[in-house]
């Protein structure tokens, strides 16, 4: 119908600069400025470095999010799913000193061991939403539960630590660089090329953005809605293990509360980057930048003593509500013609 | 003034009304008189401007120019659905029900009946009930709106106005999503209406029905007011005549004959699934078969089966000679059967999609070159599409939900198309879409069918149905009862072996 003349003719040349997309970008440039405002240090590189560091785990969890989300999804065991995976890790490595000694082969094993679990855990959480036919928001629910719970009774209660001496061979995993840059970071963009490829030039991606926006369209085009929706969790579950493989090394040790709240995180990045949350639009670049604003802002809080760095979650918070009201995008415009 | 023939004041009247978005205008100086007790018949092309209309008539946008009158008294109309309240009530073409909310609670819906703060149940259960005698609509208050056919949902809405004491019922194309036996019960609630003096304003694509139900007949051509006559002074043909302004004589393209030795290229024996029950025919290459009947008559879930998007209990199904069982639409789209829904709005088309990945997403496997998607193939493909099937979108950029319904159609043509298919399942080819553009959807299937494409028609439209096809399957109640060819395809044979009058043996 005729309506619709106006929206199209007036959007096609500010296509160009579409602020909806830049939204994000102009959000972390804005902290960085008010970081550096308050202290100066704030763009030393050595603090720059830090936050990219802390960034990767939650950005890498945040790619994989990303695709559930696309795809109509959401996987709230994200944290659990770490900490037990983690765990696992650690007390497989432990156990593999005797054989293996303390060398690259137990590491090996312990990372095998991580990626087996992470794929495995996503497939979980895939089939129960996609065979079992129960909807993902109370399938991961569940899973979130149960994989904290497990962690908490293999550390019964306390903490699991890893041995001393294998800690020394996969320390550099956490704190060596290379070419300038910690090896986390490299993880962080690697996984990030690879999530935006995947999103956006194959058909896979193109599958899961049919999927969130109409699932009988999809159907009905072919498309093997079950299979694509489980791969997305599995793909969260790699995610996952990767980022719990460079997080291992940073403490040496799992915990109950290894893990907490990582979930909401990784869905705020995902968000304030401009994914949607009810599916059919995924931005992988968004996804980044949201995962480096949500630790930028820690990392600001750090350096002031304007407001305590208690109120982190406080921050947090407005800056996702905010990055949602402005998405909305209907501020400051007239009313559709509708 | 329009030839107006009453002399009694009209209800409600426009008065050379014009509106524009921004600098686009869609109506000029459009004049229309409505009066009580009478049903007055909006036609024009898709994008004529009739929806601008009907909404301005309601309140639910604001005319650029020009003065809506309300018993003779300029008004200007509350927006957002306030003008019910001076009993003006416009029925969207996608319906307003809450689907999860009993039929009772819908009615009363915003306003509901409440003693001492609390919800006044068994008043509104009454007052539902009396409705719903009243126009003879066998549903219960308490169903809930998922459960229902879409004709009784378009009934619940009428229910609703009814009970919003309506004086002016205005309604976007009301039965374009009704067999031909609901639209006859629809049409005797209209005449109960019209009869207590309701005035009805509907819009229709069908001008059959246009001229059995409406006393006055408003055309609108590119947003110009083309005439208002009494309907008895038109035929259908005066009518798209009108609409579209030139002679419309070859609706249907001439009928290719097919060879009759042609090789059976699906053959379907005692298929049994959901909604289908030992159905058993043949297609040959280069054929167009109709299929026939009522809603609900099983003619979908007979290619659903087939197309591998619902299971299969017995039968065999033989495809280019081998036995075929196609467990998923990607296996029956690689062989080459392909089924194009009737529902484009939710199975067939991304609304909020741009055209590009619409179109290629059926056949997106043939656009991946080594990992990635070829996206200069996937635009040369939208421009081949867009000149093949005359899509007309104002800018490619455009939402897909923004196209105009003829234009979604034609591109949900071209999606499947790109499937390369050797069977063209087609449900519903030109629902909701104007005479122009059907008449070119006409010869797009003509035209696929003469390259040895075999065409499946599902349609409840009995003139294209009779127009379009070689033979026509006619379905009632899950089973096959009729496979009428030549001279037997005709509207009285057809409406015969639907209703169940008349069945032939199959062999």
């Amino acid at each position: 119908m005729t309506e619709t003349a106006m929206s199209t003719a007036k959007s096609s040349k500010l296509n160009g600069f579409d602020l909806k997309t830049a939204g994000p970008a102009i959000a972390l440039l804005i902290l960085c400025v008010i970081g550096f405002l308050l202290n100066p240090a704030f763009l030393s590189e050595g603090n720059i470095t830090n936050l990219l560091t802390r960034s990767a785990f939650i950005g890498i969890i945040a790619v994989g999010a990303t695709f559930v989300i696309t795809a109509g999804g959401i996987d709230l065991s994200v944290g659990s799913m770490a900490a037990v995976i983690a765990g696992v890790m650690i007390i497989v490595m432990n156990g593999a000193v005797d054989t293996f000694g303390t060398g690259l082969t137990t590491v090996l094993i312990g990372c095998g061991c991580s990626i087996i679990l992470g794929l495995g855990a996503g497939l979980v959480n895939g089939l129960l939403t996609t065979k079992g036919k129960i909807e993902a928001f109370i399938v991961t629910l569940g899973t979130m539960g149960i994989y904290r719970s497990l962690v908490t009774y293999f550390a019964d209660g306390g903490t699991l630590s890893l041995n001393y001496d294998i800690r020394g061979v996969y320390r550099p995993v956490y704190y060596e660089s290379f070419l300038g840059l910690p090896i986390p970071v490299w993880v962080f963009i690697i996984v990030s090329i690879a999530g935006w490829f995947l999103m956006n030039r194959t058909a896979f991606g193109r599958y899961c953005t049919a999927i969130g926006s109409n699932e009988s369209v999809a159907k009905y085009s072919a498309i093997k809605v079950d299979r694509v929706k489980t791969l997305t969790y599995v793909i969260q579950g790699l995610c996952v293990s990767l980022a719990t493989i460079i997080y291992v090394p940073r403490l040496g040790s799992a915990s109950s509360s290894t893990g907490v709240l990582w979930e909401l995180e990784a869905i705020a990045a995902v968000i304030i980057g401009g994914t949607v949350l009810k599916g059919g639009y995924g931005r992988i670049g968004g996804t980044i930048l949201g995962a480096l604003i949500l630790t930028t802002i820690g990392n600001i809080l750090n350096f002031t003593d304007m407001i305590s760095n208690y109120l982190n979650g406080t921050m947090q918070g407005l800056i996702i509500i905010i990055a949602v009201w402005l998405q909305r995008g209907d501020w400051g415009r007239k009313t559709s013609a509708d | 003034m329009p030839d107006g023939l009453s002399i009694s004041t009209p209800i409600l009247s426009a008065d050379g009304i014009s509106k524009s978005f921004g600098s686009v205008p869609v109506l000029f100086s459009v004049s229309m008189d409505i009066r009580a007790g009478e049903v007055h018949a909006l036609i024009g092309e898709n994008g004529a401007g009739k929806s601008t209309l009907m909404k301005i008539l309601s309140g639910f946008l604001q005319p650029t120019s020009g003065h809506i009158r309300v018993e003779g008294v300029d008004t200007e109309l509350p927006g957002n659905g306030l003008s019910e309240a001076l009993g003006i009530v416009l029925i969207h073409q996608e319906l307003n029900l809450a689907e999860q909310m009993t039929v009772e609670e819908n009615v009363f819906l915003g306003r509901e009946l409440q003693s001492r703060g609390v919800l006044d149940r068994t008043a509104m259960r009454a007052a539902v009930h009396g409705f719903l005698d009243d126009i003879g609509l066998d549903i219960s208050p308490q169903d809930r709106i998922s459960q229902l056919s879409i004709a009784q949902k378009q009934m619940v809405e009428i229910v609703k106005a009814m009970s919003r004491d309506a004086k002016v019922l205005i309604m976007d194309e009301p039965t374009a999503v009704l067999t031909e036996a609901e639209t006859e019960l629809f049409f005797a609630q209209v005449r109960r209406l019209k009869e207590r003096g309701t005035a009805i304003v509907f819009v229709s694509h069908k001008l059959a029905e246009v001229s059995a139900i409406s006393d006055q007949v408003t055309v609108l051509r590119d947003g110009q007011w083309i005439g208002t006559h009494a309907t008895k002074d038109l035929t259908p043909d005066s009518m798209a005549q009108m609409m579209v302004g030139r002679e419309l004589s070859d609706l249907y393209p001439p009928m290719n004959e097919v060879d009759v030795d042609a090789d059976h290229l699906l053959s379907v024996q005692n298929l049994t699934a959901p909604g289908v029950h030992d159905v058993s025919f043949d297609l040959r290459k280069g054929e167009i078969l109709g299929f026939s009947g009522l809603i609900g008559a099983g003619r979908t879930a007979v290619f659903e089966a087939i197309c591998g998007l619902s299971s299969r209990r017995s039968g065999s199904i033989e495809f280019d000679g081998a036995s075929a069982t196609f467990d998923s639409v990607a296996a029956a789209r690689d062989a080459g059967v392909v089924y194009l829904t009737k529902d484009r709005k939710e199975k067939g088309l991304l609304l909020g999609q741009k055209m590009r990945p619409n179109l290629s997403l059926f056949a997106l496997p043939k656009f991946v070159k080594g990992l990635s998607l070829d996206q200069k193939a996937e635009d040369a493909a939208l421009e081949r599409a867009i000149r093949r099937f005359d899509i007309r979108a104002r800018d490619p950029n455009v939402n897909v939900g923004d196209l105009s319904g003829g234009n979604q159609q034609k591109l949900l043509l071209a999606k499947v198309m790109e499937c390369d298919p050797r069977i063209l399942i087609i449900d519903e080819p030109t629902r909701g879409i104007d005479v122009g553009t059907k008449q070119q959807i006409y010869h797009f299937i003509a035209a696929i069918a003469a390259e040895g494409v075999s065409v499946v028609v599902i349609s409840s439209e009995m003139p294209e149905i009779i127009g379009l096809c070689h033979r026509v399957v006619v379905m009632r109640e899950g089973e096959i009862t009729g496979i009428l060819t030549g001279e037997d395809i005709n509207e009285s044979e057809i409406v015969r072996y639907a209703a169940g009058l008349k069945r032939e043996r199959q062999q």
